[in-house]
């Protein structure tokens, strides 16, 4: 096997395609705990996403809508767990725990008759330029939209959080509700729409799984992602470009596994496997033990209900 | 306020009875909404709801079937209930299950050629040691690292699965099983003894029942209850109170990985007698719907395992009779969880109808 330059381009490719689905759910349960709300739906409403993608992909054979309709799902399912957690006020943790047992479900449930169904091309964008430039080529051609999207949404969520007046409301309901109320900020209303917002990240980080990165269905086939992208949101301290990092740090872990497997080390399989979930633990271990970084960049309202008496 | 029918109020004290009430309350409006997904899917609803709650458990069989089911359920939620009450989220109960699982699966495939009395006894302890270790894990970076304890333990799910797969395939696979991804049979005096000649339901009942009796005395008779009810209130009242939080957050996750570990033995020496690649159909999660339906009350815990072990029977049932895909089942419990959580509503708001008055008309 030839370790040359446009080797280390294809796996660097190969490496960042795998963090977009973990770079797509991050951003959009960052905004969702920037205002205060943690969601542990995530990995429901990733598999929701996917299958709906997927569904709609087959059965209308037009993409943009397969691609919009993932992202309404994700915002169907997560508009229960905000009717939940804002209007009747019911725990964030419980709640987000139910919403991805549903979740996993209803999809396996909707999902029953594409099961094996091979899906359709996914366009992508220059596919010559990344044969023909070494290195660079495979790296930023030859991927799709949505590969795109999510390589600069960090960004987007960045300027969003810091430079804009909405963004700045967002943080303000996150870490201090009671002020934000009396500012006159409808503090629902953002959380609502912040959850809303996550929901269709992880629709859509869902879509890009069974549409582009596999591309099929299989039940359970998120296996984790949404739980990694929830532990990437703690390993940023909630900052959107760090989720990046992460995600390049598990997206690289998870091919390396690959690469690993090909290249027949005799290691078991399994451990290969494991090691995405053992590496989240340590990294959550080397974050979190500086608590007053946590205590400081966490949000500081993070799970807690806001009622206010009328 | 004007011209509003019914007005919504905060309670000053939470009802006992709405509390107790609500459960029912979930379950009532899960089948509602069940029969409602049964007729869009193109069921008949009444027939599939049928099929679903009433004809599994409609003979002894299936009732000790229920039973089966229901026992791991109970223990697991049993745990789960020390850590939800203290405000410590222990997810991870699968992970534990499966680790259990292991630990007693290897004891038990040490003495796979033998017979004696002892071999029990130590197949079971080694499960909920298992357990118990395993649950230290998240419980040990909780306390000295800060680290949060859902993921933590949700991630060593995913790994202990990886390590069962592992070793039923490699090290432990059965040298006479033709490659098949199982262990040897385990040794009859390895296995739980079977209560009913025909049936499946095995003495692991009585550890389940063993555990509610000795938890509700710990929940309602003890200091260590009434600290963790404290702690599951305010953490800073608890902190005041000087409570030492640390080892309290050990125990709890110590008692619930053990009772997910003892299920995992229960599951393995009872109706499987190997090691598998799946021990478990999810019972580590669903216990969290359990723990929160039984209102992490053992007597509740009972009544809500058995429910929530019918959702497993039924989604079997309703497949063989009716072609309905078996994960409505775990549509179904995530539906019992969202209506529970919501009707919670009314344990912390009243409902006032005002009525028009008079001068309004």
């Amino acid at each position: 096997m030839s370790f040359d330059i446009s080797f280390i381009g294809v796996v660097i490719a190969s490496i960042m395609a795998s963090s977009v689905p973990l770079i797509l759910a991050a951003s959009g349960e960052l905004i969702t705990e920037r205002s205060g709300v943690l969601n542990l739906g995530v990995e429901g409403m990733m598999i929701i996403g996917a299958i709906s993608g997927f569904a709609l992909m087959i059965v209308t054979g037009n993409l943009f809508i397969a691609i919009i309709g993932s992202m309404f799902a994700g915002v169907i399912i997560s508009t229960i767990f905000g009717f939940l957690t804002q209007t009747l006020l019911t725990n964030h943790v419980a709640t987000g725990l139910a919403l991805t047992i549903f979740g996993i479900g209803m999809s396996a449930m909707l999902g029953k008759n594409f099961v094996g169904i091979p899906g359709k091309e996914f366009p992508v964008f220059f596919d010559n330029l990344s044969e023909s430039i070494p290195f660079f080529g495979p790296i930023l051609f030859g991927h799709s939209i949505v590969f795109y999207f999510a390589f600069i949404l960090p960004f987007l969520t960045n300027y969003f959080l810091k430079k804009t007046k909405i963004g700045l409301m967002v943080r303000a309901v996150g870490d201090s509700p009671d002020s934000a109320s009396n500012q006159g900020i409808n503090v629902n209303l953002v959380r609502y729409l912040c959850i809303l917002y996550g929901g269709a990240m992880c629709g859509l980080a869902g879509a890009y799984l069974s549409m582009i990165y596999t591309p099929q269905w299989i039940e359970n086939m998120t296996g984790g992602r949404g739980w990694i992208a929830l532990a990437l949101v703690v390993f940023s301290t909630w900052n959107p470009i760090k989720i990046l990092i992460g995600a390049m740090i598990f997206g690289g872990i998870t091919i390396l596994q690959l690469h690993m497997q090909a290249l027949g080390l005799r290691i078991p399989v399994q451990f290969l496997s494991a090691l995405p979930y053992i590496m989240t633990i340590i990294v959550l271990v080397v974050i979190s033990r500086d608590s007053r970084k946590i205590k400081l960049s966490t949000p500081s309202s993070l799970g807690k209900s806001f009622y206010k008496e009328k | 306020m004007e011209g509003k029918l019914i007005k919504i109020v905060k309670r000053d004290d939470i009802s006992k009875s709405v509390f107790f009430l609500t459960p029912i309350l979930a379950i009532i409006l899960t089948l509602i909404s069940g029969g409602l997904i049964f007729y869009l899917l193109g069921f008949k609803p009444l027939e599939a709801l049928k099929f679903f709650f009433i004809v599994p458990i409609n003979n002894v069989y299936g009732f000790s079937e229920l039973l089966l089911k229901a026992t791991p359920l109970c223990l697991i939620a049993i745990g789960l209930s020390f850590c939800f009450k203290s405000n410590n989220w222990n997810i991870g109960a699968e992970g534990q299950l499966t680790f259990g699982g292991i630990v007693s699966g290897g004891v038990a495939l040490l003495f796979y050629n033998q017979e004696g009395f002892y071999i029990l006894p130590l197949v079971v302890l080694a499960g909920a040691v298992g357990g118990m270790i395993y649950a230290m894990i998240p419980a040990i970076l909780k306390t000295h690292f800060n680290t949060n304890e859902i993921l933590v333990s949700l991630m060593l799910v995913y790994v202990s699965k990886l390590l069962l797969d592992y070793l039923v395939v490699g090290p432990w696979s059965n040298p006479e099983g033709f490659n098949f991804p199982e262990t040897r049979q385990f040794s009859n005096s390895a296995r739980m003894p079977i209560l009913f000649e025909g049936l499946r339901i095995h003495a692991g009942i009585f550890i389940a029942l063993a555990t509610v009796i000795i938890s509700w005395f710990v929940f309602y008779k003890t200091y260590l209850g009434f600290q963790m009810k404290v702690s599951g209130f305010s953490l800073k009242t608890a902190k005041y109170a000087g409570y030492k939080g640390k080892t309290m957050i050990l125990l709890v996750f110590m008692i619930s990985g053990a009772c997910a570990g003892l299920a995992g033995v229960g599951e393995i020496t009872g109706p499987i007698g190997q090691l598998h690649r799946e021990i478990s159909p999810d019972y580590g999660f669903t216990a969290i719907i359990v723990a929160f339906l039984g209102r992490l009350n053992p007597i509740g815990i009972i009544f809500a395992s058995l429910v929530v072990a019918l959702t497993y029977l039924g989604a079997e049932t309703a497949q063989i009779f009716m072609q309905i895909p078996k994960y409505t089942g775990q549509v179904f419990q995530g539906m019992i969880l969202f209506f529970l959580l919501a009707s919670d509503y009314l344990l912390f708001f009243k409902i006032k109808f005002l009525g028009i008055k008079k001068n309004e008309l």
